[in-house]
């Protein structure tokens, strides 16, 4: 099952295999796993958090209300 | 299915009564009595009493209570008053049970629960009092996620984690670990208090971040362990309470926060919104903590909890904002004031406590009550 967070990482649950793209396999440490999708993660493939810094945004930003 | 017939249906014939033993009047092996260092009266007459068993050391809290709200009344700031901090962290060893928690037919003492619902009822207050208030998001669970994560951007933490990365010296990193260490040999208790308390998808969430803190059935990945691992890895004791003298109020009063949060049914919000905040706020200041630590040379093994936290709580503070507190909050709408509430107390409090480290540091001065023996400072 995966969850796609808001302005945030892919959350995995269940069994997954991971690879890099040269075949070899990444190791898991935990059952839910979180996968960047900002890009910007030290620790790629998995989310580290760094998404906050960047302000990435998974959704358009509201329109600003008008005064 | 077992065979029902072979089953011990717990039934003793008489001859096995003379062998049994009623295992509630013996602690356990470390349950040991709080020996640390009074801070004033209140710690003082505490330990004394608890170092003995109720029906010797009652007779010795008889004039406790008054005593507690005496001292109640007259203190400055109850948030950082050594004597009630360590009284009140005393009273909560006695329910974690280990070193320092006393006998345990200590945990249901009538005394021991009255001085410490005393103590509770004027910290809860001073630290409702002084958190800030903010109007409620919606009771739905994004609104409540959405608001979490704008509480933590706006919270004012990573200076501290900042300092450890580029600037702390190794004595200071020792330092940072025994402040750390009251809590985080501890790691995820207080919450757990939480799990029976709690329902429904809310439970699951829970459930899914502490299984995770206590090693997803590795006992070695226990967070709580591998922090002791760093721990000797710098020269420090890693049994618990072994610095409790030498950390401030403020620092016992962060966990206490944690501990009244968790031991009090009616504080359910305010525990769920507390472990979301502090999720929230630990996978990027962990990475500094992390880099601060290679900078001085040191390896995976010491920045292993902090590794680890980088890549755990990043996945942590998502079940946590949605999933644990805003379930919790559409589920029971009443309780959103609390989770907000356990939020900002979160990160008040340990925004205090970074700050007098940073403060102490600053001014070239040691965060800690008295230097901590062994470790690299060699003090005492
Ligand atoms: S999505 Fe979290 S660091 Fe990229």
């Amino acid at each position: 099952m995966i969850v796609a967070c808001p302005d945030g990482p892919l959350l995995v649950r269940g069994e997954v295999d991971i690879f890099s793209t040269t075949g070899e396999e990444i190791q898991q440490n935990r059952k839910t796993i979180a996968l960047c999708r900002c890009g910007v993660s030290t620790i790629k493939p998995f989310c580290d958090g760094s998404h906050k810094l960047v302000n990435f945004r998974t959704e358009p930003p509201e329109p600003e209300a008008t005064t | 299915m077992s065979d029902v017939e072979g089953l011990d249906l717990g039934v003793f014939n008489a001859g096995d009564a003379d062998t049994m033993t009623i295992a509630t009047d013996k602690p356990r092996e470390g349950d040991s009595a709080p020996t640390y260092e009074p801070r004033g009266p209140l710690s003082t007459q505490l330990m004394a009493a608890l170092a003995t068993t109720p029906e010797t050391g009652e007779g010795m809290l008889a004039s406790f209570v008054p005593a507690v709200e005496r001292v109640l009344g007259s203190t400055r700031d109850v948030i950082r008053d050594e004597d009630i901090q360590l009284a009140l962290f005393v009273l909560y060893s006695v329910h974690y049970g280990g070193k320092g928690s006393a006998d345990p037919a200590w945990e249901w003492n009538p005394v021991t629960i009255a001085a410490r619902v005393a103590i509770e009822k004027v910290f809860e207050r001073e630290l409702r009092l002084r958190v800030p208030v903010a109007a409620l998001p919606p009771a739905k669970a994004h609104s409540v996620a959405a608001a979490l994560f704008e509480l933590a951007r706006e919270d004012s933490g990573p200076s501290l984690s900042q300092y450890v990365a580029r600037t702390a010296s190794r004595e200071q990193l020792v330092e940072f670990l025994v402040q750390k260490s009251i809590y985080t040999l501890k790691e995820a208790d207080p919450h757990s208090w939480a799990i029976p308390r709690i329902t429904g998808r809310a439970k699951a969430a829970l459930v899914e971040i502490q299984a995770d803190e206590y090693g997803g059935g590795r006992a070695e990945r226990m967070h709580s362990e591998i922090f002791a691992g760093t721990m000797r890895l710098l020269g420090l004791d890693p049994a618990y309470g072994a610095y409790v003298d030498n950390v401030p109020a403020l620092t016992l009063a962060s966990f206490n926060m944690m501990s009244m949060f968790g031991l009090n049914r009616r504080l359910l919000g305010a525990i769920a919104g507390h472990l979301a905040a502090f999720e929230m706020t630990s996978s990027v200041p962990n990475r500094f903590y992390g880099n601060g630590f290679r900078r001085l040379g040191f390896g995976p093994d010491a920045t292993w909890y902090f590794d680890e936290h980088v890549e755990a709580d990043a996945v942590h503070e998502q079940i946590a904002c949605r999933d644990l507190a805003g379930s919790l909050a559409e589920d029971e709408p009443r309780l959103l004031d609390d989770i907000m509430f356990g939020a900002r107390a979160c990160l008040m409090v340990d925004g205090w406590v970074a700050d007098d480290i940073r403060a102490a540091w600053a001014s070239g001065k040691s965060s800690l009550r008295r230097a901590a023996p062994g470790g690299d400072r060699g003090a005492s």
